[in-house]
């Protein structure tokens, strides 16, 4: 079942005709109307008339995080303030987030892929969605819930946590279709059994997961536990959200949705495009965006393209599971996490340098972070309270700052390894 | 009248402890008073030494975290209701205590208490125009 057939099973030739038409309207777009990607293309020595075919998108500069924090908020929009209906952020290192928006037209482009998406998966309009992803500032909620409502599901919109409500509407409401990140669809899973709940009781069959790093255990182990087809979606706010690719049943890779997105791997270190099957950076230029058209977007996702035909008739390339990145974010419960968030809240709190490490391990289903903190003269105290009074401090702003809890550790100086050059900043323990 | 203490951060693990007084050990220093304050995670190591500075100087060079902290040594009447009397005598002023601690041994027939407190010299007032003895530093360090 498709929910655009005429795109999603499009021959390649009339994509790629399809693409450079989009592509080349795109970058005309951005040039007239963004300063920043003006003097890009001017100091690369590229006008969007130079980009006759896809392959000289070569050419044209990248596009980093970077660029949209530089811009904050609204300074690489295209459309005036009174064209976007919906703005979305994440968390930021320096208080600042990164912000994206949407036109009526953006909003209704990403309802029609998370449609898809939801098709794709075997969903229709005789299913019950339950949408566990957070609602809010973050894509992963309302992206979700406008695709179901347009492929005409019906939605509950019940949010991230609270598991005894999301367990009870599962069975009152006879839950078909799971969407949340697949830590927590893994703990789910758990508090059903431990709620003595039959798996034969309730209607569940499909589950759609992504927003952080998972693996084929994980989908066995998920697949066991919920008694469904787990399957992976693949997103991110600087492109449009969720929706920038989804897994068939097939299984066998996350279809990206070229029609709107030109994706390319690239060599992290060179910048050089690498030829499909090769391991590389994944780099994104929306085709139809218009509140925040976004060029050559490095996503630091490290991934593999392939074009054979797929099983399900789809002829959209796909993107293998995303196996790491090329920066050192992390992703803790479905959060963006960098080190250089918790450092900056560290330095509030102390005038040096802050030795640190950040240790994240899975308990059960759900991650923890552990943040290891040398204790210095300047943060000591005799008294047990007033070293308290600091961690729950200190805890609180990275609870603020970042949306995830915390555990906070103080250690000895010279406790945490220092090394040559890039200090090790993260232990990451977890086995996905 | 104040006697310094060294406060040593430790972490909740095995052979820091030992650590500790092994660099004391090394540089002739003795322990007078002692007292270890700990949570699930770490400790906080307080003592009276002879020669503070000295202590200070060896355990930061031994990579510790180290803080002086002054603090008050009282004689405390060793008979029932002795502490009971110095107590009284500071809630009666609004003194609040962060802790205490008894040293080791004692300078007269009397027992010996490190009391930390935040207005320490008020505290000090306090006791002395109730003609309780404070011992001072030159005192303490040299028992």
């Amino acid at each position: 079942m498709y929910w655009q057939e005429e795109y999603e099973t499009i021959t390649r030739d009339k994509l790629e005709e399809l693409q450079l038409q989009r592509l080349q309207q795109t970058l005309q777009r951005v040039y007239d109307k963004i300063p920043f990607y003006r003097q890009a293309f001017d100091a690369a020595g590229i006008q969007p008339g130079d980009v006759k075919s896809l392959a000289d998108l070569q050419k044209v500069p990248f596009t980093v995080k970077q660029d949209l924090r530089d811009h904050y908020p609204f300074g690489l929009f295209t459309v005036p303030m009174d064209e976007v209906v919906r703005l979305h952020a994440s968390s930021g290192t320096t208080g600042k987030p990164t912000v994206v928006g949407y036109t009526k037209k953006d909003i209704n482009t990403w309802a029609d892929l998370m449609a898809r998406a939801i098709v794709m998966a075997g969903g229709s309009k005789k299913d019950v969605l339950q949408n566990a992803y957070g609602y809010g500032l973050f894509t992963g909620g309302i992206g979700v819930h406008y695709g179901a409502e347009r492929m005409g599901a019906t939605v509950v919109p019940i949010s991230g946590g609270n598991t005894a409500r999301q367990l009870m509407l599962m069975q009152d409401f006879g839950t078909s279709i799971l969407t949340c990140t697949p830590s927590y669809a893994l703990f789910l899973g758990e508090e059903i059994h431990n709620a003595g709940i039959d798996l034969q009781n309730l209607k569940l069959r499909v589950g759609i997961f992504g927003a952080e790093p998972w693996s084929e255990r994980m989908r066995e182990q998920l697949e066991a536990k919920l008694n469904i087809t787990a399957l992976d979606i693949y997103g991110l706010s600087e492109v449009i959200g969720p929706g920038v690719s989804m897994e068939c049943p097939e299984k066998k890779g996350m279809h990206i949705f070229e029609d709107h997105f030109l994706a390319e791997i690239i060599d992290p270190e060179t910048g050089k495009q690498l030829p499909y099957g090769q391991p590389g950076e994944l780099v994104i230029t929306s085709l139809t965006k218009e509140a925040l058209p976004i060029i050559r977007y490095r996503t630091r996702d490290i991934t593999v393209l392939n074009e054979d035909t797929c099983g399900c008739g789809r002829t959209f390339v796909r993107m293998q599971r995303v196996t790491g990145r090329t920066d050192d974010m992390l992703i803790i419960r479905g959060v963006n996490v960098f080190p250089s968030q918790i450092e900056s809240v560290l330095l509030e709190f102390g005038d040096t340098e802050p030795h640190y490490l950040l240790v994240v391990d899975r308990k059960g289903s759900l991650d923890n972070l552990e943040i290891w903190v040398e204790l210095n003269d300047k943060f000591f105290s005799d008294k047990i309270r007033a070293l308290e009074d600091l961690e729950n401090k200190i805890r609180g702003r990275i609870l603020s700052v970042l949306g995830i809890s915390a555990r906070l550790k103080f250690v000895e100086p010279r406790t945490i390894p220092r090394s040559e050059g890039k200090a090790k900043r993260v232990i990451d323990k977890r086995e996905l | 009248m104040k006697v310094k203490q060294i406060s040593v951060f430790l972490e909740n693990k095995s052979g820091r402890l030992a650590q500790v007084t092994r660099v004391l050990g090394e540089q002739n220093i003795n322990i007078r008073a002692l007292s270890i304050a700990d949570t699930t995670d770490f400790g906080i190591l307080r003592l009276i030494v002879n020669d503070p500075d000295s202590a200070y100087q060896a355990l930061k060079e031994a990579g510790f975290t180290v803080s002086t902290t002054d603090v008050i040594a009282v004689e405390v009447g060793d008979e029932p209701g002795g502490l009971a009397r110095i107590m009284e005598i500071l809630q009666q002023r609004g003194i609040n205590i962060e802790y205490l601690y008894a040293f080791l041994q004692k300078a007269t027939n009397a027992a010996l208490v490190v009391f930390r407190v935040e207005l320490i010299d008020e505290a000090i007032d306090v006791l002395q125009k109730n003609n309780v003895n404070i011992l001072g530093g030159n005192r303490v360090y040299t028992l």
